[in-house]
């Protein structure tokens, strides 16, 4: 039992009351946190997509470029897996073996028929195509920032068919599995979200940190530094950028640019929260009682004011990640960002606008409903995270 | 008639903690023209019961079935509890029954200026114009002793002193006339010099308005200067009550002559100050039976702690809760 | 007791800026005004005064908390002398073991994120004043129980405690390094009234044991009139009356003095309306009346308190008084 789960006050537990006595902050947030059901919800949720997208090449078995394309089933819908069908019943899922040809019907483009007669049986821990999870094999501008090194190589994959294609999602135009792209295209956007808020949090860490600690001139400098940033409008920002970028630049190239542009122009909103609660802290009394026992900033900065900043700080970015990776959707969507072939959820939905598309291969959505659950799980955490930081407020007379 | 009657007023709030009881049992009548001061400490429950009377608790509060707060107004009777939509209330609040409250820059909105506030409070209870709302509201304002009103009229909070804030307030809960005024802590935030000043205008005002107060307040020498009558409230009951004079000179429950032993008084700067021992509970520790058994100095064993006393009669018009006066009254 | 006073102001005014401007000289608060006093070892000297009195300035200007515009602040144990105003580095954090501050708000002035020993512990830590950790905590220790805190609760943290315990640990913090010379500022003002006369005790009874000399300042002149032998008043900015508290009660001898003390609500109903109520608002620091500064509410006041300021005088040993008319009051 939560230490804010609702207790009967007749059974005043006195351990409960002495571990809620000597509950550290952290220990508080993190019970305040439990008791939220949407923000737990929402936080495993999140662990899952995170875990899909960190070990997305474990998961898919496909290779989700051209190299793994199905040549035979493009623009084919989801094959679901099943268990049972007219013929028996089968311990091993199965999906149908599927043969296609052009169709007067459809003005002679490809139509797939399902052959229900033909099973291909789901294989598990299958040996498929090769990845790295450290793959650093990047093509930079400038030969000396070619990078080539790939750890942890494996080929085995959670599932897969030995013979046709198990299509969970359907595939686009070229034959690409839109299951695989996926989940590589979490990875790459919690890739560029990562990034971008790093340099963000770093750059606002310090330009916010020394603003409200120090006040005075430096304070006021920094903040026209701080608004001018704020100003540039994001959209021409990156239609100049797409118009700059030369074709040349590889897909990993592009992505750094990207992540650090997100970055650079990202910081001033989390750097006047840092400063504004730097300054409501920095007047504290208990500031000035450490101050007058002759404590150096060096001191107060540690042991008051960035304890006090922690919980902020992991709300702030919790809810600055989603913005990092919305910017980089939309932008993507737009054609301004990671292009196809990259996987990026932008990228993939930037084949969703056609009508075409609309009418005939409605699965190239599935993206769209993994993005908006993305985001919601993190904006949902960063909000439960922010009620349960505050844990004196009730507390107070 | 007593121009508000309120009978075994509970009241509990729905928190992540548990239901915690705020206020309990407590009853008592004021009438019209009469100042009634309500006293007690952190956790009393004093700002609670004024809020009650115009329901303008939050939303997790759930009264008790027995609660009953009846008002007595011109049209009939009130009863205040049953009222459910706001659209009822607003004959109580700000018509029947003004509030002012402690910290006058928190209740007046900083970005309007007072005359306007004043204004619209009029244009919502009565059927003035424009015109005649400004003009009553101005001489409401020199009636509290602000010197140059019509200047004042047009200003914001932020430009008065808090003095002079406080009288704006006065001056508004007082244009709609009301039969009953309720001050929670007015004079707490002010100095003492400015004190005096408030408590003068406010007992004047009650002479000439003919409206009855409900004074809340932690200080029991403002109590004595101001109210007629005194219940003393301790941890959301009242322990005692009675006409004020009584109560200062004969104080009949432990907890009463406690908080008046550890008042520093002026008049006997060399007698020691004798602190009630142990510190309130927290209402989420609720003690058992008597509320202030476990500081009390004449406790009796077993029974304190297990039944909640009921009211003593020490002279007329002047009761206590306790078994300890209860035995004594038995001996006498 | 000694003859030297171990704080001795003399013509102490401390300036703030208002506002910021890029040229020139923005106008200046003057908070404290020409104040002169002192404060003899082992005396519980009382500050009173209203807002804008500029008594807690005093009381952070003494322990060098805020910065002094001009006039000059002596202290003088039996060990060091210092000149508070022109403190450096080494004397300067020397001089914070042996003066130190009581908060008023016992919400504000504990970092909530620290258990009740490492607060209690911080000022001990930064002075370097103890080798091992085992030094520290037996330091602690004997503090806390000297506050009369109860051992266990040394684990917890500040928002496990009411406002009456959170205040003892602060004064348990304000003591651990054993200073000569403490100012409680406010420190029970947010206090309930049973609350407030145990602290009232603890802090009498702390000031015996370790020979403490306490500046407290405070707007309830009863309080002061109870726990302090040595009481001087305040307004705007300037000290108007000081004297032994028997004297000043029994004989108040600037007007301003008189009309405090009878705006005290009495506890006797039938005392009430009594003399001297003020009239008008305290004028705001910003702006000061010329001369005397309390003849725009004084009832005594004649032209002369327009243009002349009063000077400070000795009226009878230990009473000094700043008020052309004194005696006549």
């Amino acid at each position: 039992m939560g230490i804010f789960t609702k207790a009967k006050p007749a059974e005043t537990n006195q351990k409960l009351k002495e571990s809620y006595f000597t509950a550290s902050q952290g220990q508080l947030i993190r019970a305040r946190f439990k008791s939220n059901r949407t923000a737990m919800v929402a936080g495993w949720a999140l662990t899952v997509m995170i875990l899909v997208g960190l070990f997305a090449p474990f998961l898919s078995p496909y290779a989700p470029s051209m190299a793994g394309r199905d040549k035979q089933y493009e623009n084919g819908p989801p094959q679901i897996p099943k268990f049972w069908d007219e013929n028996g019943f089968s311990l091993r899922p199965f999906v149908y073996a599927t043969k296609r040809h052009r169709s007067i019907k459809t003005n002679f483009r490809w139509v797939i028929t399902v052959e229900r007669e033909e099973r291909y049986y789901l294989k598990f821990f299958v040996e498929d195509w090769q990845y790295s999870y450290i793959n650093l094999s990047w093509d930079l501008p400038g030969d000396i920032f070619d990078v080539d090194f790939r750890a942890l190589t494996f080929k085995t994959h959670l599932f897969g068919t030995d013979r046709g294609g198990i299509h969970l999602f359907g595939t686009d135009g070229s034959g690409k599995d839109i299951y695989s792209r996926t989940l590589h295209a979490i990875y790459t956007s919690l890739a560029v979200g990562s990034l971008g808020v790093f340099i963000a949090f770093v750059l606002s860490l310090v330009i916010g940190g020394v603003a409200g600690y120090f006040g005075g001139w430096i304070d006021q400098v920094l903040q026209m530094i701080t608004d001018a940033v704020r100003t540039i409008p994001p959209i021409p920002l990156f239609m100049a950028l797409a118009a700059f970028m030369p074709d040349e630049w590889s897909a990993e190239t592009r992505f750094f640019f990207i992540a650090s542009i997100l970055g650079l122009i990202g910081w001033p909103t989390l750097a006047r929260r840092i400063r504004t609660h730097l300054l409501s802290e920095r007047s504290q009394e208990y500031v000035l009682a450490a101050q007058l026992c002759g404590a150096s900033s060096g001191h107060i900065i540690r042991k008051h004011l960035l304890p006090s900043f922690t919980s902020y700080i992991i709300v702030d970015l919790m809810i600055t990640f989603p913005y990092m990776v919305r910017s980089e959707t939309a932008l993507s969507f737009i054609g301004l960002g990671l292009v196809d072939p990259v996987n990026s959820l932008g990228a993939l939905m930037q084949n969703v606008s056609k009508a075409d598309v609309l009418l005939n291969y409605q699965w190239y959505f599935i993206p769209v409903i993994f993005f908006i659950a993305f985001v919601l799980a993190f904006v949902f955490v960063g909000d439960g995270l922010r009620d349960a930081s505050d844990p004196y407020s009730h507390v107070k007379k | 008639m007593s121009l508000l009657t309120v009978e075994n007023l509970t009241l509990q709030f729905d928190t992540d903690e548990g239901r915690i009881t705020a206020v309990e049992n407590v009853s008592f009548a004021i009438n019209a023209g009469e100042v009634l001061g309500l006293v007690g400490e952190s956790g009393s429950g004093k700002s609670v019961t004024a809020k009650s009377l115009m329901q303008l608790n939050p939303e997790n509060s759930v009264y008790s079935p027995e609660s009953n707060i009846q008002l007595e107004l011109e049209s009939g009777t009130v009863d205040v509890l049953s009222l459910k939509k706001s659209q009822e209330m607003v004959v109580v609040r700000g018509g029947a029954i003004s509030m002012i409250f402690q910290e006058p820059m928190a209740s007046f909105a900083p970005a309007i200026t007072i005359g306007g506030q004043m204004v619209e409070q009029l244009l919502i209870h009565t059927s003035m114009s424009k015109k005649e709302a400004a003009a009553l509201s101005v001489e409401m304002l020199e009636r509290v002793g602000i010197n140059e009103a019509a200047k004042r009229f047009n200003q914001y909070a932020f430009e008065l002193s808090g003095g002079m804030r406080q009288r704006a307030m006065i001056a508004m809960a007082l244009s709609t006339k009301p039969k009953l005024l309720i001050a929670d802590e007015p004079t707490t935030a002010l100095d003492v010099t400015i004190q005096a000043q408030v408590l003068d205008l406010m007992k004047d005002l009650v002479g000439e308005f003919g409206m009855a107060i409900l004074f809340i307040t932690h200080d029991l020498g403002v109590i004595a200067q101001v109210a007629d009558r005194v219940a003393v409230m301790y941890l959301g009951g009242i322990v005692e009550s009675g006409p004020v004079a009584e109560v200062l000179r004969s104080p009949s429950h432990p907890y009463t002559k406690g908080l008046i032993n550890a008042l520093p008084k002026l008049d006997a700067i060399d007698e020691p100050l004798t602190p009630i021992p142990g510190d309130i509970p927290s209402p989420l520790e609720r003690p058992p039976g008597c509320v202030f058994h476990t500081r009390c100095p004449e406790v009796i064993a077993d029974r304190c702690n297990a039944t909640v006393p009921t009211r003593t009669e020490v002279s007329k018009g002047h009761d206590a809760s306790c078994f300890a006066l209860e035995a004594k009254g038995k001996a006498a | 007791m000694m003859d030297k006073p171990l704080i001795q102001v003399e013509n102490l005014n401390v300036e703030f800026a208002l506002g910021r401007t890029w040229l020139g000289k923005p106008p200046m608060l003057r908070a404290v005004n020409d104040v002169s006093l002192d404060i003899m070892p082992g005396q519980f000297f009382g500050l009173v005064g209203e807002s804008g009195s500029g008594k807690t300035t005093l009381g952070r200007a003494i322990l060098r908390a805020v910065p002094i515009s001009s006039g000059k602040i002596t202290f003088d144990d039996a060990e060091v002398c210092y000149d508070v105003g022109s403190l450096l580095k080494k004397d300067l954090k020397n001089y914070r073991k042996l003066a130190q501050l009581i908060f008023q708000d016992p919400y504000a002035a504990l970092s909530p994120r620290m258990t009740v020993r490492d607060i209690i512990a911080e000022p001990l830590e930064v002075m370097g004043l103890t080798q091992t950790r085992e030094e520290t905590d037996e330091r602690v220790r004997d503090i806390a129980a000297k506050c009369r805190l109860n051992l266990e609760h040394l684990r917890r943290f500040p928002h496990a405690f009411s406002g009456g315990q959170r205040q003892r640990i602060s004064i348990a913090r304000s003591l651990v390094c054993n200073p000569d010379f403490v100012v409680a500022d406010e420190s029970v003002a947010a206090l309930d009234v049973s609350i407030q006369a145990d602290i009232l005790n603890l802090l009498q009874s702390l000031q015996d044991e370790m020979g403490l000399t306490f500046l407290f300042i405070s707007h309830d002149l009863s309080v002061v009139a109870h726990i302090c032998d040595h009481v001087a008043v305040m307004y705007l900015g300037t000290l108007v009356e000081s004297a032994p508290t028997r004297k000043l009660f029994a004989n108040p001898s600037h007007p301003y003095t008189k009309a405090l003390l009878s705006a005290i609500p009495s506890l006797d109903p039938n005392e009430r309306t009594k003399a001297q109520k003020l009239e008008g608002e305290i004028p705001s620091p910003v702006n000061p009346p010329p001369g005397c500064k309390f003849h725009t509410r004084c009832p005594v006041a004649e032209a002369r308190c327009r243009t002349e300021v009063p000077e400070w005088r000795e009226l009878s040993d230990g009473h000094s008084v700043a008020c052309h008319f004194a005696e006549k009051v």
